[in-house]
């Protein structure tokens, strides 16, 4: 489609690849305004990027790409709701705020050029994508597909359905959205904490899948944590002042910038320990630091902060042997309280067992396996295998590895586990 | 005299399927039904589908969750029912969230609207 079939000036191609990976959700936002129609909008839009293709070439690339694409979507729009008046009366349309409703689009209507009401734009957008009333598989897939502009067929690929059932699930999405009118618009400000928790959830759940992919190749799902960081830096621009914004944003930063240490040129897994500290993000590593440091000063650290406050301790260790695990401990101590999870429990173990020893560890874990959320948790089983070969212990050590293996589809972590095990001997 | 609610269940794959002649007789059959009975009718409705609902419980932390699902425990038992009418679904919730509910929930449905 869009990158298909791309026209021969290469830097015109690369000009609209740009602007569909910045601009999409605020063309995108402003077109649904105008068609109140999901479809509507996604084929004006997906349009609009095509024509970008020619007439970039022919007439130079815009100064704006995003207003430029704006204008020729919403002109598109304009053209097919005209045509199709009478079809549209019978089909449900998007809801906006009640200033909005009632008003015929006639093509003067133009997207405020004031940056606030652009912002406000792509949050309806955000939200409407994000409402609890969706089921979180659709948040995300709807996020993925509306905001970030992925085709379905990419998002399908993202969570390793077949098309055919992501097209299903984003239809059906769509279609609750409209029959059960579902509001077009940033949720008023006794909602906005609570409805702004979805929105973050669905950015966290996008950063951890692709962080540590569930099943594939690679080990990391880079274009899943690139979409996440960007939707985490939208949301930030676009709420500034809200701390849990700033806090995921900063942990997406702090974890992601040790992508490139995590696995070797080989795509082997690479332990924290073992991990060139060298290939770290620096950049990202400050910006994240700042952010967290900023959002502990605004309110009682949430869940976001505590976990970007862990990963900043390991940014500043300059070795594995260095790093504070007495304040690592500490912080998993709050998180623990303020997010009491069997994952965030099972962290925690593993902390100890680096602060106080391996068998500190062994004790730490011992009372989670009783968790039955934790019964498919390969993690588990690999933290007290590693336990149990540093004290020697190694039939035992044995057992869980290949527990562990049973547990994950993901080749470099299948590999690392595999490794372990022959290292062990018979 | 007394108030009955009739609740009407289909087979949704049918009642939505391909077939759009038989629809429009089934529909004609229902206009039929409410012109006969128009003595004793209080009102009546259909709904959108069922994947159009949304399920609201109360949490044990005394928050609410919900959820893009029909209201399916098999415990609880269809109790009884509120026709409201609002701009749209969050305001929708919000008063199924003011509902009293003694141990189980509430379902949200559109009322569907024919054109």
């Amino acid at each position: 489609m869009r990158r298909a079939g791309v026209a021969a000036d290469p830097s015109v191609a690369a000009a609209v690849a740009d602007a569909h990976r910045n601009e999409w959700a605020f063309v995108f936002a402003a077109t649904v305004r105008l068609t109140r129609d999901l479809d509507l909008a996604e084929e004006c839009v997906q349009d609009a990027y095509a024509k970008a293709l020619t007439a970039w070439a022919s007439g130079g690339i815009p100064e704006k790409p995003g207003a430029w694409l704006t204008t020729v979507a919403r002109r598109r729009a304009v053209d097919l709701i005209r045509r199709e008046a009478t079809l549209r009366r019978s089909l449900p349309l998007l809801l906006e705020d009640a200033d909005e409703l009632g008003r015929v689009p006639d093509g003067t209507d133009q997207p405020e050029d004031a940056s606030h009401g652009i912002g406000d734009d792509r949050l309806r957008l955000i939200f409407t994508c994000c409402h609890p009333a969706l089921s979180s598989e659709a948040r995300v897939a709807l996020t993925l597909r509306l905001v970030c502009g992925l085709s379905t067929a990419e998002v399908a690929r993202a969570f390793l359905v077949s098309q055919p059932t992501m097209t299903a699930r984003i239809t059906r999405a769509k279609k609750k959205i409209a029959a059960a009118r579902i509001p077009y618009r940033v949720p008023p400000a006794d909602e906005l904490p609570e409805r702004t928790e979805a929105v973050l959830d669905v950015v966290n759940l996008l950063f951890t899948t692709g962080h540590t992919a569930p099943a594939g190749d690679e080990l990391v799902r880079r274009d899943l944590v690139e979409r996440a960081l960007d939707l985490a830096r939208m949301l930030r621009a676009l709420l500034p002042k809200d701390a849990e914004v700033a806090e995921l944003l900063a942990l997406v930063l702090l974890t992601d910038a040790r992508r490139n240490s995590r696995v070797d040129a080989e795509g082997r897994l690479v332990l924290l320990a073992d991990q060139d500290r060298e290939l770290w993000d620096r950049e990202a590593i400050e910006e994240g630091t700042e952010l967290v440091r900023e959002a502990l000063r605004w309110r009682p650290p949430g869940r976001f902060a505590l976990m970007a406050a862990i990963a900043a301790v390991h940014a500043e260790a300059p070795t594995f042997e260095e790093t504070d695990w007495a304040e690592i401990v500490g912080l998993y101590d709050l998180l623990v309280e303020a997010w009491p999870s069997p994952v965030v429990a099972l962290n925690r173990a593993v902390a100890v067992g680096f602060a106080a020893g391996p068998a500190a560890g062994l004790v730490a874990l011992a009372p989670l396996s009783a968790e039955p959320r934790l019964a498919g948790y390969g993690y588990l089983a690999a933290a007290r295998a590693d336990f149990l070969r540093q004290l020697g212990r190694a039939d035992e050590a044995r057992t869980q590895y290949e527990e562990a293996l049973l547990l994950t589809e993901n080749a470099p972590e299948r590999e690392f586990l595999t490794t372990r095990l022959q290292q062990l001997g018979q | 005299m007394a108030q009955y609610l009739i609740l009407i269940y289909e087979d949704e794959a049918t009642l939505h399927g391909p077939d759009e002649e038989g629809f429009e007789q089934h529909l004609d059959a229902h206009r039929a039904f409410r012109t006969d009975n128009a003595a004793v009718l209080r009102g009546s409705n259909a709904l959108e589908p069922a994947d159009t609902a949304t399920s609201i419980r109360k949490d044990p932390s005394g928050g609410f969750a919900v959820t893009d699902a029909p209201f399916a425990e098999t415990k609880e038992a269809l109790a009884g029912y509120v026709l409201v009418e609002t701009e749209n679904l969050d305001e929708a919730i919000a008063v199924a969230k003011r509902l009293p509910v003694v141990s189980g929930g509430v379902e949200v449905r559109p009322v569907r609207v024919f054109g």
